[in-house]
This record gives C-alpha cells, structure tokens and sequence, in this order.
C-alpha cells in the first residue's frame, strides 16, 4: 500500500449518515428497557380503577398478599401524600379514583402471571360518583369537583393581549369565525410503558426509565417518592418510541420505585398494549372559537382565539399547550392585533401530556383553514393571498418572537411550484359539484414553530464532554437524549466535521443521567439545533487544542495547519504533517502531558417565556409549507391522500438522511391526526384500546411524499441548522382538511375526517341543496 | 400452573428443545425460555406484526402462536436472519436506507420484508406496500422502508 502524503478537504455536512444504533436494530441484538431482566428482578403490575369517578370505599389486598411468589402489595395509603405533578394534583397510588386508569392497587410479584393473579385476587369496594365528560359540563355552575382544592375544576388559565380587537373587527371586510373541536388521540409508541427500579443500600434509587429528559425528571420524580432529586440516577436504556409521551413522570414510574423499596428487590413494571392505550398521555383535546378578519385587499387585520381545554383528571403537559397555541395565533402569518384566552377544566377523562406539535397541531389546524376560507371571501389568488401575509427575514410578532431568517414566502412558492397547487386549487373547486363519484382536492397549509428551543425552563441549555484517547477516537458525553430519532447520528457527523475522524471513531454516550452533562430533554425541536451546537463548540475547542500542539512541536503557524481525515495536514495543499493518533500520544507522553478533555455548555440566545408571555422564546423559529393531493369516494366518505408536497426551513440540513425521516415520519403522525386516529370515550371510559379500532397509519395508506428543503441559514444553530421534526406533523392536518374542501366543498372542523363524519357532512350538504 | 410439555424444534437453523408451559405463547417462549429478545412484544393480539417471525418459510404473528405448536418444525427470528457475521441483505438495506429509527417494530418489519422478497423476487411498490400493511411503525411513515425493500428487489 502507498502511504498518503495528501488529503483532499471534505465536508459530511448535508451528506446521508446512517445512525450508529441502526445495524444493532436491526439485527435484534438492540435491548431495549422492555427486553432488560436483571438477577432477583420482581414484576410489578397496577391494579387501574377501571370507572371514571369513585370513591374508594374499602380495599382487601389479604388474599394478594397470601398468594405464593408476592413480595408485596400497595395501596393509596403507601403513598399519601406523595403528590406530585405541576399543580402537585396526581399521586403514584390514589386515594380517590378521577379516571379511567387511576392506579389503585399494586404488586410486586415473582412471576408476571403471579402478578396478574394477585391483582384478580384484590378486592375493592367503590362508590361511583357523578363524572365530569366534557370542560363544557366542567365549568357549570354545582358541577361535581374532580379535585376538592380545585374550585369551578379550573385548572391552568393563560392571556394574551395584543391592540385593539374591536377597532380590528371594525377595519375587517371579511371575518370568519369556526369553533373547532381537535381529540383525543395518543402516542402508540410500540415499546408499551415500562420502568425498573432498583435501591442500593444507601438507599439511593437507579431507575431505568424511558424519560426523555433525565435532569428534570430526577426533580419531578423526587416529590412521588419523598426523595431528593440527588438521590436518583436515570438511565435510558433504548426505548421503542416516546414522541413527547415520556415528558413527564406518569404514576407507573414511581410505582415502580415504592415496589422495589418496599421489596429491597428491582421491580419492572411494563403496560400491555390495552394499559397503554387507557394509561398513557393523550394529546391535549381541546374546543377552539378562532376569529379571523381581513380586509377587501387581503391584508390580515386580526385573530383572536377562545380555548377550552379538557384537563382530563390530572394536569401533566397537555394543559400548558397554550403556551405555544399563542404563539401561533400571534405569529402565523403577519397578524397586527391578537386576542388570546385559554381555560382548562378538569374532566374524568385521560389526562394529556405532551405530544409531538404540542399545541401547534390544534391551533393549525385552525389558523390554517381559516387562511383557506378567507382566500374564498377576498376572491384573491391563494399564493397571493398567503405571501401579502407572510412575514419577511427581520420581522418581529405581537409576542416578540424576532423572526431573524424567515422562509415562509420561499416555503409556499417552492410547495405551490412543485405542486401546480393555484391551478389544480380553480380546477377541482369547479369540478366539485360535477358528477361522479370520486373527486380531487388539493389543500395548503402552512405553520410557524420553535427551531431552536423554547426557553420555558429557567435554561434551555445541554452539555457535552467530549474526549480523545491516545488513538484518536473520540467519545462524546452529551446531555440529549436518543430516543429513536436520530441525534446521535447527527453529533457523529458534527463531531467528524469539526475534527475530520472517521464517523465510526467516534462513541456517543447518553444513557445515564450520573455521567452525562445537563440537557433540558428532547422536546421543542430543540436537540439538533442546541445539543449539536454544544457538541459543534466542544469539538472546535478540542480542535484547537490539537492544532496548537501541532503547531508547538511542527514550528508551523496554528493557521497554516489543518485537521483532515485523522491527519494533521498543511491547510494549503493538504500535505500529511502528522498522523493524529501520533500527535496524541506525543502530547499525552510528555514531561508536561497534556490530554484532550474538553466541555462544553450551550444555553441559547433566547428569552425566558416570562408570565406576560412576551419574550423571544427561541433562538429560532421555522415555517414549512405542505400541500396535500387528496381524492374523496362521495360514496363512502373515504379520504385517500394521493400526494403531500412538503417545502419546510429546515436552515440548513446537517444530515440529510436523518432529517428526511423526520419529515416523513412526522408526516405519517399527522395523517394519523387528521383521517383516521381518535380515542372514543364514553363516559370516561376508553372503548376502542388497541390497534384493530384504533387506526394509525400503515404502508398502503401512506401517499407519496415530495420533499423541500428550504437553506435560511440560521444565524445561531450548527452550521445555520434550524429544529425541524414538529413541523411535519403540525402542518398535514389541515392541508388535508382544505384539500377536503377543495374537493367536494365541505368543511369539517374537528378531526378525524374519518369516512363517516365525511359522508356525513356530504349527506348534510346535499340536504341543504334540496331545501 | 399449567401443565408443561416437552417440544423440539429448529430455531434459526440449530436444534433445541424446551419444555414448555401449554398455554405459554411463542413470542413468551423465544423471549423469556430462550432469551431471543429481537423478537417484540406490542400488541400480543396480532395487529402490530412486532412478534413476526418465519414458521416452516411462511410469516406467522407469534404473540397469537402456542408454543407447543413449534414441535418437529422450523423457526427463524430476526437473529437468525443474520448470514455469517456480516448483516443479511434486507437487513444491510434497512439501515443504509434510514429505515430504522426507534427500531422496535423493524425484527417484525425486517422478517416480513425478507420473506415477501424470498416468496417474489419481483415484488412490485402495491405489493410490497399491502405486504407490510400487518407491520404498525410509529416513527418512519414507511417510506424508507419501502425504499430499502425496493432496493433489496433491485440488487437480487
């Protein structure tokens, strides 16, 4: 072989990278934390109330505990007065039953069959009480409380106020005013909930856990134990899925953790799919009033929105989506007076948490229809219309978002283009009411989101540690969370960019909250754009460190030199100055020795979110376009997505591969959202847990995707990078429901836009041709 | 506790034998008797196609199998997918492609896959699509799969 004496300069940059956990995935060598067994391991299982609102008259457990192979059983009284959650209203075992799911009893037990048998073999007494269904019902006056120390069952309640309505409304030539009513849908991760729990004899708690923000979680978990966040170690093992559901400590969590104290043993608790489904988060239902106005010319003159939010029993992330609700009503499209009010009332139904879109998903899916119905009123051309609105690079919103680069106009001509959306959009409205069974629509939608963070922590910030050993491979120590979606692939790339090593030289570790640095979580489209960043920093410093050593012992100036593929080469023409792993080892091997240990922490150049809600939350914000091609069979209401053309400012793209699966995966939660997913409740009570009556997207039904990326390059995120996996499943719904619109003139304003409420609307609309 | 039975039968190309619980299902026997954990457990009701796995050359759900319905025949589990020590050529496809993200549902999707292209090496898009239709993925919208399979037809 002929040794080198040059390297080419090469970026990876925007290239395709395979993420390091792929092969191990799929392969099946991958343990997951539902495949973990650790040596004298109990199982835990939840005995859930299984009706909406009780009281919980009497509970024997004597024949559970009697049972050969119980360690122990547990009830409300083991944990009273270990409230925790924000308004510190949910407790690990309950007292008092508010939901369908509410954890009453507990077991640790040999055997999972064992377990199950006890929880048959435990006997409770319950008085049912009236329930609350809706937040309608909830806010009546007498109405029964689902927490006593919650009067009028309100819980969380958010303002925004910005100029005159009234004077708005008076300008306004066309206003359109819809009460859109968004569901309950839930997350589906394919690995079910599932926590281990294990003491050691200082009585400091390891939980293995699914969290996907390990730091504060210690704080959140802490309360339902009586613990100090000090005395618990997370580690996150692989996880089958979270997005947004493993936000929050949820009651089987520390469940686990009173079993394996009480036992002096590791206790596993994991759901089966129909627990999952009655007990894990739920995206935040909600009845949205919007008012949009404009005037003859086009131009936006208002938007204000009402919100009620149905709590469900406990308050867990799904309550504080108007945080970002406002957020889209004030800063999708260029909107100069917004009126924003937000109440939740606490129902018995399931309670939400946090899911991917957090509350942008809702509220676009009535900004959005309603730009399409007032492009109908003002008569105007649809790409006008929406470019008089959009917002330019520079512009500022009523709640002081600074929208440094903006790409909302390059969004929707680069989408409109490639789609031929103005004339399909004349086209199909003129073919609506013609014969025939099948009829084509097209819909446009576009959002604005957070793409660097939301500060709505005291810091948004994430660590990293990064290492090189004496043979140039790297290890890199970083806050944020892998939880399926790519992050390490991305600091693979940014790490070999910054220090050109080869990708495989390179261990990321994540997974144990006592090694690795501080990270918000994985959440806000926030982890490429601020754990990359830190990762991007430390790499740099280590770069330097190593080019100035190089520099000492070559007599060469720090600028003249170069790092390429495990080389220090003259930055000139690239000629090999040393090997270095070589480099390394002379620094380490020395009278002076010197190791590359470098950190790092990057807290964004953003604002806090601030109670007047007033700030610059993010230090980016993003928009994507989608337009979606649709046909609807009259005959059945069956809505079949043929093509979705996605244009999103994405910044810039760092690893292309990754980022594509982000769209298209968020793509396929989205459609989810719109046609087919909803949680149907009846009285508190889920009728529909599991896969066969609860729909999520499959291969056949998924439409052809047609991909943009929009380059605004981003002033503040690695390599002008923005956060980009919300984005795609915020925007598809109501694309959809204006490509419904477009194809047979109706409108339907709370998802799904399933084939009966589809027929339905068609069936309506045919009535009221005939009166 | 219900009665066991003895069974013997060949996983992923070796012989075993195990005594069983009668009522124990074959996704409990594989990954809880025989510690082969690629194979998931989802939905234990055969609506996510996580538990696939190759029976006698056909795909069967395993979490609906009885595990005594395993004797005298062949099993193959994502593990045994595996040609020699490098990846098997749907499995190579699935992470080149960018297929796998949280990667739980992919031993189910990647077995699938290997037998819908091992049954027709011609597959077409509409029948590769109605083929993984029984394989719920929450994170990928399919699309990379779909065009990590069709790479695997191409390359045949």
């Amino acid at each position: 072989m002929v040794e080198r004496t040059r390297v080419e300069k090469t970026s990876l940059i925007g290239q395709r990278v395979t993420k390091p956990d792929a092969p191990d995935k799929a392969t099946g060598k991958t343990r997951y934390i539902n495949d973990m067994v650790l040596p004298q391991m109990l199982i835990g299982k939840v005995l859930h109330a299984g009706r909406p609102h009780a009281e919980i008259v009497n509970i024997d457990t004597s024949a559970a505990q009697q049972l050969q192979g119980v360690h122990c059983v547990l009830t409300g009284k083991d944990a009273a007065g270990l409230k925790f959650g924000f308004v510190r209203d949910n407790v690990a075992l309950k007292d008092k039953v508010r939901c369908q799911h509410d954890e009453v009893a507990a077991v640790a037990a040999e055997t999972e069959e064992i377990a199950r048998q006890a929880i048959d073999l435990i006997k409770v007494e319950y008085r049912d009480l009236p329930g609350i269904f809706s937040p309608e019902e909830g806010q009546k006056e007498g109405a029964p409380l689902v927490h006593d120390n919650f009067p009028g069952n309100k819980s969380l309640r958010f303002e925004l106020k910005h100029g005159d309505v009234a004077a708005a409304e008076a300008k306004s030539d066309f206003i359109v005013d819809n009460i859109f009513r968004v569901h309950h849908v839930t997350h589906c991760c394919m690995g079910t909930s599932c926590a281990i729990a294990d003491f050691d004899s200082n009585g400091k708690l390891t939980i293995w856990s699914q969290t996907q923000y390990p730091y504060n979680y210690k704080m959140d978990l802490a309360p339902a134990l009586g613990m100090h966040p000090g005395d618990i170690r997370v580690i996150q093992p692989p996880v089958g899925g979270a997005f947004g559901s493993k936000l929050d400590v949820y009651p089987y969590e520390p469940i686990a953790a009173l079993l394996a104290r009480e036992t002096g043993r590791p206790v596993k608790v994991m759901y089966d799919r129909e627990e999952e489904f009655i007990s894990a988060p739920t995206r935040q239902p909600a009845v949205i009033h919007m008012r949009t106005g404009c005037t003859r010319d086009g131009t936006l003159t208002f938007r204000s929105a009402d919100v009620l939010l149905d709590n469900g029993a406990y308050t867990s992330w799904g309550p504080t989506i108007p945080v970002i609700m406002m957020r889209t009503t004030s800063g999708h499209y260029r909107v100069p007076v917004v009126d924003f009010q937000a109440q939740a009332i606490y129902t018995n139904n399931p309670y939400a948490g946090s899911f991917r879109g957090y509350g942008n998903v809702q509220t676009t899916f009535a900004t959005a229809q309603q730009m399409d119905m007032l492009v109908d009123l003002v008569g105007m051309d649809p790409l006008e219309f929406h470019l008089k609105n959009a917002q330019k690079s520079g512009e500022i919103t009523p709640q002081k978002a600074f929208l440094r680069e903006c790409a909302l106009d390059q969004c929707l001509i680069t989408a409109a283009r490639a789609s031929g959306y103005v004339n399909k959009r004349k086209k199909y409205a003129l073919e609506r009411d013609s014969k025939g069974r099948y009829k084509h629509g097209i819909g446009l939608a576009s959002s604005i989101h957070n793409a660097g963070g939301a500060k709505i922590h005291k810091s948004d910030g994430c660590g990293t540690i990064l290492k090189l050993d004496d043979y140039a491979r790297v290890t890199v120590i970083t806050g944020a969370s892998e939880i399926g979606q790519g992050i390490d692939a991305v600091i693979n790339l940014i790490v070999s960019e910054e220090l050109s090593v080869p990708l495989e030289h390179i261990t990321i570790l994540n997974n144990d909250s006592d090694m690795a640095p501080w990270d918000v979580g994985v959440h806000a489209s926030r982890t490429t754009f601020i754990a990359g960043e830190s990762a991007r920093r430390a790499a740099s410093k280590a770069r330097r460190q190593i080019l100035e050593a190089a520099s000492r012992y070559q007599d060469l100036p720090v600028d003249a030199l170069d790092l390429r593929d495990g080389h220090v080469v003259r930055a000139a023409n690239g000629e090999i100055v040393i090997k270095l792993e070589r480099l390394l080892r002379q620094m380490h091997f020395q009278p002076q020795p010197e190791l590359v240990m470098i950190t790092d922490y990057y807290e964004p150049n953003s604002e806090p979110e601030g109670a007047d809600h007033i700030s610059d939350h993010s230090a980016a914000y993003a928009h994507a376009v989608h337009i979606a091609e649709i046909c609807v069979d009259t005959w059945t209401g069956e809505v079949k997505v043929e093509e979705v053309t996605s244009a999103q400012d994405v910044g810039r793209v760092i690893n292309r591969m990754g980022l594509e699966a982000q769209i298209e995966g968020g793509i396929a939660i989205g459609l989810g959202y719109a046609l087919s997913e909803n949680m149907v409740l009846q009285e508190g009570m889920l009728k529909n847990p599991g896969f066969r009556d609860y729909k999520v997207f499959t291969a056949p039904e998924m439409p052809e995707l047609d991909l943009h990326f929009i380059e605004s390059n981003c002033a503040e995120g690695p390599y002008g990078a923005k956060g980009a996996s919300e984005l795609p499943t915020i925007v598809i719904a109501p694309a959809v429901a204006n490509a419904v619109y477009n194809a047979c003139g109706v409108r339907i304003l709370n998802p799904p836009l399933n084939p009966e409420k589809v027929a339905r609307a068609l069936w309506e609309k045919r009535q009221q041709l005939q009166q | 506790m219900s009665p066991t039975t003895d069974i013997n039968f060949k996983l992923n190309g070796r012989p075993v034998a195990v005594t069983v619980d009668v009522t124990m299902k074959t996704l409990t026997m594989l990954r809880e008797t025989l510690d082969l954990t690629g194979t998931k457990y989802a939905c234990g009701e055969g609506e996510c196609g996580a538990c696939t796995i190759k029976l006698d050359g056909r795909t069967v759900n395993s979490c609906l199998m009885y595990a005594v319905d395993c004797d005298g025949r062949e099993v193959v589990t994502i593990e045994g997918l595996k040609s020699d020590a490098a990846l098997n050529p749907m499995q190579q496809a699935f992470v080149d492609h960018g297929a796998i993200q949280c990667g739980f549902c992919m031993p189910g999707m990647i077995v699938q896959a290997d037998y819908l292209v091992e049954k027709n090496p011609d597959l077409g898009r509409q029948e590769m699509q109605r083929g993984l239709e029984g394989n719920v993925c929450r994170c990928t919208g399919y699309t990379k799969v779909l065009a990590a399979v069709t790479a695997v037809v191409e390359n045949r």
